[in-house]
């Protein structure tokens, strides 16, 4: 046996270059669409183009005579094992949600909604018969405005009755976490400040690089479906439940997935029919969204109306906080459409001691596209909102907005705190973030130049935003999910199997589809474990492999399934002891391990774990009566959910004559606690802030007064890319969690979540001279310059005075 | 998405490309670049069951000087345009506009000649060759060729003065060397088209404006020549604010389009701010 002292370098904090991306941007990847089975067929999809019409009749007979034309499907064709979409958390006990079957009965409720299959040899046979069926609708009105829709004009699903859905509300009073909201509120109006806001979320659409795609191969004793999912595990466990397949029957895989942010934690109509169809005809069955598709009938994000009261006084200290909510669920309530905004009603407060705290969510139904999870749900609008209004009351006092923030934000030292919502944050320093912040930024220079800009009437005027955040993530405690009446756990499963030759195998129970567990968990092995970073192989995303988890989304994969990783392998380590013991011939107790090896107290002596992994494997010399394994497994529950924070600062640059908007620097300093891979780390919060910004500036999924979707392509629905985004400057404070043993914190929404109000903020801050108080979003150059416009004609008292005059 | 299907020919000569167009007639398609045609076709929104494939006749690519005119063809690629010294040169308010469009990748497909004849109105090709005068040649049946001044060339929306049975060979551009030029687009990310866009180009010398052409994109169906401006810039000294005052009326009798970027009026007022900030810059303040 050979004593090696050259032990490896810490993996944990190393900017390793991320594993998959070889096979990721050579095309040597498989995507679902890559899936050629032998004898396959193809879906094409005909879709409703009414937002709410009843189906007379559909005439499939040209189409199933076209060439190449297996069968055409309507809902007249399905019986009982085509399943249902499930509502995996009715949020409140007497929700109303409407049936969402995979193809409607009689009446489709969404343009995009699905009301015909054609399954063909090709698919582009299958396309062309697609055209050919004829249906006809009887136009319905269609409840298409939140607004209009929560007030009942028109029923999105009539038999419902109401297009209410549910009324979710969290008091602190009642909940015993703080006061009354009303009495903070009316001692406020007599003698403090009272921000009143209505402020509007837009409507978003995921985005993601890959289209939606399914495969359903029927044949032999398992039926596998591979999907572009986040959740294999759920998708699983959906289809088991639904459709009479035992859960034992179903092998999920999702194979390379080119992004989701949310997008593809559904379970998907798509997916269903697939499903079904393959079971009908015992052949493999292809289906691959267009884009257009994607646009229209995958699931969007955000779509809420945020009324918000904000008590305080005169001095700024916040003494309450009202928040009431209508979150738009399109036509049917998704896995967690529902649930969305109510995991922001805990994030309201944000990092503020508020005293009293109501928060009450209607959510609605309307014809439109439904509405659920995306990068940050429900967090992002929260925090949207409290650090909007929490630079509106510092204008408000003529305060220094972070002179007020740090009046009401929750001292480093005061760490554990329990909120106003009923939460306890772990740990944060929001103190130190803010002033490296605001060093990196060079505050005090734009804030000069912006000074100079504005006494020179400068018509390019400068603004800085600032959005102080936090979020919670890691989801979820399971007892928090049950206390909330979501339809599962929160939990995370992983296993370690230590290979005959040295090499480690990990399988988790999360499923990436972008973010780089390979390698990230890899170099938590690695040091955890002692061995080569090279040798720890990621399996993931495939129920078989697989057995066990709750799959990505909610920043949870690295706080709850690495925590779970990190267990596991510990365990690995506590079953090699007496092994290596044994070998070594010394006593368990005198047994130390580190950096991989297995060393005497007191001596030189020492095996490395591949060299026990070997020897467990042989069995040939292994204490009297052990089990010949040390492989291991581990399933973590979280006892809190995780809070990462920071500050971010944006300056931008708005030309007062067209109301055209230049980034001109974005600074953040986040804590996400320890750092695994600085890289990734800073790869999510690049993105982030992306789509972050995106939110703030570009985007936004439009209806038009017949209920069709507007910005139905990438002409119209503007999404960023690097040519339309600066260089961020991010940067890292670090306050490790005090919940899981590595001290990390999600990132993965955080740069989403922090940027909107950031990029919000610092428009208004240049423009708010001209009286202007709010501008909704995407703050597009033609709605900066109105309200420069409308602001400017209110302070002269005429109506008519543009930039231009 | 999957197009219908359709015939495919890719001809080696004009004569034949117009031989297989009278031919197929109605039913067929001249695919250039492709860069419109092809979404056009994916999305469904047409199923012609004939495309003619300019892409082998030689003859249409290529720019070149004949006397006071620099000639362009028809399939010379957009980044071919934007990169070719002669047109740096003698049109350099065509290679600026031609820079803006979309992104290197749909640049090197796309053509000149397609854009033009595409006309689409938020397009970024037709007012700077409007502003410049060009002429454009159209091969028509038994080898009849006539020139079409730009005036007449753009009809409507997506609609030019190519007749169902012609082809657009090439585009003259009258030589406006020494003279400075500039293309204001405004867009909300980078890969768009016009919201608005001005194009001008100015002879200045010793600070006044002797000479404009300006033309505007999307403010209207078609590219419009701003003659008013031109007249009123005419002899004004190459400052901010006497621009300012010529250009003032720019947006008068323009018919522009309401959509998510913004209205009609919005538009009329990024038009007069667009085109002082143009011709300033292409006077070169
Ligand atoms: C993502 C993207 C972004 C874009 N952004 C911009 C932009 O910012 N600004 C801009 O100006 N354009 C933009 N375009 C369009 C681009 O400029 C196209 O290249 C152009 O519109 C069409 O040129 P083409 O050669 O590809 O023509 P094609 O698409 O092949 O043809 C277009 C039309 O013209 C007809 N046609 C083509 N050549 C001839 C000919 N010689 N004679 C008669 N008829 C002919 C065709 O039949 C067809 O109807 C964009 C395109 C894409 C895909």
């Amino acid at each position: 046996m050979t004593v090696t002292d050259d032990r490896p370098a810490a993996e944990i904090g190393k900017d390793r270059r991320r594993k998959e991306d070889r096979r990721l941007i050579t095309g040597s990847s498989r995507y679902t669409d890559n899936i050629v089975l032998p004898g396959m067929l193809h879906l094409a999809m005909v879709r409703s183009p009414f937002a709410h019409a009843k189906i007379t009749a559909i005439d499939t007979s040209e189409a199933k005579q076209a060439s190449n034309v297996v069968a055409v499907y309507t809902a007249a064709d399905l019986d009982e094992s085509a399943g249902v979409l499930i509502n995996a958390w009715p949020i409140t006990p007497d929700q109303k949600a409407p049936v969402h079957a995979p193809l409607p009965a009689d009446r489709v409720s969404f343009a995009g909604e699905i009301v015909a299959v054609v399954v063909a040899r090709s698919a582009a046979a299958a396309r062309d018969a697609a055209e050919m069926v004829d249906v006809d609708y009887d136009e319905l009105p269609a409840a298409l405005d939140l607004k209009d829709a929560v007030a009942d004009k028109v029923l999105a699903h009539p038999d419902l009755g109401t297009n209410k859905s549910a009324l979710w509300i969290f008091d602190s009073k009642e909940a015993g976490t703080g006061g009354d909201v009303e009495e903070a509120i009316s001692a406020a109006r007599s003698d403090g400040v009272v921000i009143e806001r209505e402020f509007r979320q837009n409507r978003l659409i995921p985005a993601f690089m890959e289209p939606r795609s399914v495969v359903v191969d029927p044949t032999g004793e398992q039926l596998t479906m591979w999907s572009a999912t986040q959740v294999p595990h759920i998708v699983r466990f959906a289809l088991a439940a639904t459709t009479g397949v035992p859960e034992s029957k179903i092998r999920v895989i999702a194979p390379d997935v080119g992004g989701g942010f949310g997008g593809k934690l559904q379970v998907t109509p798509e997916e269903w029919l697939a499903w079904w169809i393959a079971r009908q005809l015992h052949k493999p069955v292809k289906f691959t969204e267009t884009r257009s598709e994607s646009m229209m009938a995958a699931h969007h994000g955000r779509d809420q109306w945020q009324k918000l009261t904000l008590a305080a006084t005169k001095e700024g200290k916040v003494t309450g906080l009202k928040v009431e909510l209508t979150a738009d669920l399109g036509s049917y309530v998704a896995i967690v459409g529902g649930g969305v905004p109510v995991l922001g009603a805990f994030m309201y407060n944000a990092i503020y001691k508020i005293p009293a705290y109501h928060f009450a969510c209607q959510t609605v139904l309307t014809n439109k596209t439904w509405t659920d999870a995306y990068r940050g749900a429900g967090r992002p609008e929260a925090t949207f909102a409290i650090e909007r209004l929490m630079s509106d009351l510092a204008d408000e006092l003529g305060m220094d907005p972070f002179e007020l923030r740090e009046k009401n934000w929750i001292k480093h030292e005061e760490f554990p705190f329990t909120t106003v919502a009923g939460l306890e944050y772990d740990s944060g320093n929001y103190e130190a973030a803010t002033a490296s912040a605001k060093e990196f930024f060079g505050y005090d220079e734009l804030r000069a130049e912006q000074a100079r800009r504005r006494d020179s009437r400068d018509p390019v005027q400068l603004g800085i935003g600032i959005s102080t955040f936090t979020e919670m993530c890691g989801l979820a405690p399971s007892r928090v999910l049950g206390s909330l009446d979501y339809g599962a756990g929160g939990w995370e499963h992983a296993s370690v199997r230590m290979l005959a030759t040295g090499k480690v195998e990990v399988v988790t129970g999360t499923s990436a589809h972008g973010q780089g567990h390979e390698t990230a968990f890899s170099q938590i092995i690695a040091d955890r474990l002692g061995v080569p970073f090279e040798d720890v192989e990621v399996l993931h995303g495939d129920t078989q492999v697989s057995v066990k988890g709750l799959d990505t989304y909610g920043s949870r994969s690295l706080v709850v399934g690495g925590e779970a990783l990190v267990r596991a392998a510990d365990k690995v380590v506590e079953k090699a002891k007496p092994v290596a013991a044994h070998l070594l011939e010394a006593s368990v107790d005198d047994i130390e391990f580190s950096a991989g090896r297995f060393g005497v107290k007191g001596t030189d002596a020492g095996l490395s774990i591949q060299e026990v992994a070997g020897a467990v494997f042989s069995a040939h010399n292994l204490p009297d009566g052990m089990e010949p394994s040390i492989d291991a497994e581990a399933t973590f529950d979280p006892i809190n959910f995780n809070y990462p924070h920071g500050t971010h600062l944006c300056a931008v640059e708005v030309d007062t004559e067209t109301g055209q908007i230049k980034m001109r620097k974005y600074t953040c300093v986040d804590d996400v606690g320890n750092i695994i891979n600085p890289l990734i780390v800073e790869g999510q919060v690049h993105g982030g802030l992306a789509q972050g910004i995106a939110q703030a500036l570009f985007e936004d999924a439009v209806f038009d007064e017949r209920g069709t979707l507007v910005s139905g392509s990438f002409v119209d629905y503007l999404v960023p890319s690097a040519a339309d985004l600066i260089s961020f400057d991010a940067h890292h404070a670090s306050t490790p969690a005090t919940t899981n043993t590595l001290g990390t914190k999600g990132v993965g929404e955080a740069g989403t979540i922090a940027s909107t109000p950031a990029v919000v903020n610092a428009v208004l801050d240049a423009v708010r001279q001209f009286g202007v108080k709010d501008i909704v979003m995407p703050c597009s150059p033609a709605r900066v310059y109105a309200a420069i416009a409308a602001g400017r004609a209110v302070d002269t008292g005429s109506a008519s005075e543009g930039a231009d005059q | 998405m999957i197009p219908a299907a359709f015939d495919y020919a890719a001809p080696a000569t004009v004569e034949e490309a117009l031989a297989l167009l009278a031919e197929h007639g109605d039913d067929a398609k001249i695919i250039a670049g492709g860069q419109s045609l092809l979404p056009v076709l994916r999305l469904r929104l047409n199923a012609p069951e004939f495309v003619i494939d300019l892409g082998k006749i030689d003859r249409l690519r290529g720019v070149r000087e004949d006397g006071d005119a620099l000639v362009i063809g028809a399939m010379t690629t957009h980044s071919a345009v934007a990169n070719d010294p002669l047109v740096a040169q003698h049109a350099a308010l065509i290679s600026k506009a031609v820079a803006t469009v979309a992104d290197a990748q749909v640049r090197n497909r796309g053509t000149f000649g397609g854009a033009l004849a595409h006309a689409d109105p938020a397009g970024d090709v037709g007012a700077p060759a409007l502003a410049l005068g060009a002429e454009f040649v159209i091969a028509g049946q038994g080898g009849a060729t006539r020139t079409v001044d730009a005036a007449d060339f753009f009809v409507d929306l997506f609609e030019t003065a190519i007749g169902e049975d012609e082809l657009l060979t090439e585009i003259r551009v009258p030589k406006h060397t020494g003279w400075g030029a500039h293309y204001e687009k405004f867009v909300r990310i980078a890969q768009q088209w016009s919201i608005v866009a001005v194009a001008a180009a100015v002879k200045a010398e010793g600070g006044t404006i002797s000479e404009a052409r300006v033309a505007l994109t999307n403010m209207g169906s078609t590219p419009l020549r701003a003659t008013a401006v031109e007249q009123a810039l005419q002899g004004k000294p190459a400052t901010e604010d006497a621009i300012r005052e010529a250009v003032g009326a720019v947006a008068d009798g323009t018919n522009p389009p309401t959509d998510l970027n913004g209205d009609a009026d919005y538009r009329k007022h990024l038009a007069q701010v667009l085109t002082r900030r143009a011709v300033l810059t292409a006077a070169g303040g």
